[in-house]
């Protein structure tokens, strides 16, 4: 028991030692970690001057090029499609809604490499598009774009609705009684409100995009997995190829990452 | 009718099949003040939310000025409005809603500068000047560039007073303003109410504050099941009420004071 606390001040403080069971942890993981970059690193089936001269390589560079511009389509798509769902679902028209939920149901339930490869094929199903041969107006390219852009939509919309929701529907009703039409008042009042609440799962959905343009390898879309395949069917260099793939899609999900980081404080101002 | 005047005839709203309003008739003349009061569910804030059409009317009509609302007489009938026109003949009547609804993500001054500036096209200087003088009335000048999160209960229910002020309204509507409050905030809100009666603004408050209506209101009426059972001059319908029903709901009222917030304290701010 403690009598005063006069004097205390002139006792010596043995501190706790707060961080020992961090350390230790700590110590393990780097350990382990070292041990395998290690063990890759000098592998002598690793050519690291394969990796050197492929990294920035034309062929991959383009396939670089052909993955953000993938990434920002399906995002644009993905975006305009996805809010007209959204507003959709939402509005007093059954029909308008029946639709939308049956798109939702049925672009999201289908895997999206199964998309990719109908839209590639749509030959077979329709060999003519008006005048032009199917298969010169559908690209892989415009394949590609086709099955991310509407798989994505499907994914948007919901996350934009949860968006709107997040916004209570009495400032909706506020925003009528000062004069305001029904679309003003999206536009003035949810809008703004709901982007904070989409942002994140926005950067999440972006990141998740840019790594799906990968699947378009299937159809040889041109993008930077098609590339190293298309490398590494030539040297049979298959993991140095996909260590530069790795490396590349770090990067872009890093510097996604910093971007979203900056969206977001802009839109909480 | 001159204006500042309304007229309700034979309101009806059904939700499901299940009637809520049966057949409401009120004339409120310009200047005047309406207390509505009644049980808990007995259709009085759809009775307001149908006055401005928040909500479509099963039938009846609603005269605002000399402007029918909801519909455009022409060539001997009666032809739907749009709803732009609709919202046109809304902003003669201003709205407070129990739960303020004000726009979250705007500060108090741009709550009340919206309408003027994006509905009425006003120069947004000059609706800047107007909409800090309103907001000097109601005692927030020094907290106009505050979000409402940042402000009380009572602060943003004078922030939504004022923002519905700004539009000139008419008639204002009140849906019990007061009851989302503290009991020491209640005061601060029913004063600016006050101010405004004194002013001769012709208003409709749903309340269930006697004290207040036997101020400052000119009518009372007592509403049950989705009709008027009961309107007057306030101190005769409050104190020597004609209908059971209503003499019952008094005595409700009176019995459980705490629904009740002694007016006389609040005489403050
Ligand atoms: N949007 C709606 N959908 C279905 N029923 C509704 C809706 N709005 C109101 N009602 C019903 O209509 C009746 C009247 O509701 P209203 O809110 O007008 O009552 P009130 O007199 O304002 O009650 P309170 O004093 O509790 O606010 C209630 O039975 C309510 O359940
Ligand atoms: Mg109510």
């Amino acid at each position: 028991m403690l009598d005063t606390l006069d004097g205390l001040d002139t006792l010596e403080v043995v501190r706790r030692r707060r961080f020992a069971a961090r350390w230790g942890v700590g110590a393990v993981l780097v350990a382990v970690l070292g041990w395998l970059v290690y063990t890759v690193a000098v592998s002598p089936n690793l050519e690291w001057t394969v990796i050197g001269k492929y990294f920035l390589a034309t062929p991959v560079m383009e396939g670089v090029g052909v993955t953000l511009v993938l990434t920002f389509t399906t995002l644009g798509v993905g975006l305009v499609l996805g809010a007209v769902l959204a507003l959709m679902r939402q509005s007093r028209n059954p029909v308008a809604v029946a639709a939308a939920a049956g798109y939702i149901w049925f672009f999201r339930g289908v895997p999206l490499v199964v998309q990719i490869v109908f839209w590639f094929n749509l030959a077979l199903l329709f060999p003519t598009l008006g005048f032009a041969p199917t298969n010169e107006v559908i690209t892989p390219f415009l394949a590609a774009m086709l099955g991310l852009g509407l798989h994505e939509a499907a994914y948007l919309a919901e996350i934009i609705r949860g968006g709107f929701l997040a916004v209570p529907r009495g400032q909706v009703d506020a925003a009528l009684t000062i004069g305001m039409t029904r679309a003003a008042a999206t536009r003035a009042i949810v809008l703004p409100q709901s982007i904070r609440v989409i942002l994140p799962a926005l950067g999440n959905q972006f990141i998740l995009i840019l790594k799906g343009t990968s699947l378009v390898s299937v159809i040889g879309g041109g993008d930077l997995m098609t590339r190293a395949q298309q490398i590494y069917g030539q040297n049979y260099q298959v993991i140095a190829l996909l260590l530069v793939a790795t490396g590349w899609y770090l990067i872009l999900v890093t510097v996604a990452g910093v971007g979203q980081r900056f969206l977001e404080r802009w839109a909480a101002r | 009718m001159s204006a500042g005047g309304l007229r309700l005839r034979g309101l009806r709203k059904s939700y499901g099949g299940m009637p809520v309003l049966r057949g409401v008739d009120l004339d409120v003349a310009p200047g005047e003040v309406v207390c509505v009061i009644g049980p808990s569910g007995s259709g009085k804030s759809t009775l307001l939310r149908c006055v401005n059409h928040l909500e479509v009317l099963d039938g009846g009509f609603v005269q605002v000025d000399d402007v029918l609302v909801g519909y455009e007489p022409r060539e001997g009938k009666l032809h739907e409005s749009t709803e732009r026109e609709v919202a046109r003949a809304r902003l003669r009547m201003g709205m407070v809603f129990q739960q303020f609804n004000l726009f979250s993500h705007l500060t108090a001054l741009r709550n009340v500068t919206l309408g003027p500036v994006k509905v009425l096209r006003r120069d947004p200087a000059e609706v800047e000047r107007e909409a800090r003088a309103l907001l000097d009335r109601v005692g927030l000048a020094a907290h106009a560039d505050k979000l409402p999160a940042q402000l009380s209960g009572g602060q943003q229910q004078r922030v939504a007073i004022a923002r519905a002020m700004a539009m000139r309204p008419s008639v204002m509507l009140f849906d019990e303003p007061t009851s989302a409050l503290d009991p020491e905030l209640v005061g601060e809100v029913l004063a600016v109410m006050r101010g405004l009666a004194a002013q001769g603004m012709t208003m409709v408050v749903v309340t269930h504050e006697i004290g207040f209506a036997r101020d400052v209101a000119d009518t009372v009426v007592f509403m049950d099941d989705g009709v008027v059972v009961e309107s007057g001059p306030a101190e005769r319908v409050l104190t020597d009420p004609s209908s059971a029903r209503t003499a019952a709901f008094l005595a409700h009222v009176r019995r459980h004071p705490e629904k009740e917030t002694d007016h006389a304290q609040n005489q403050q701010s």
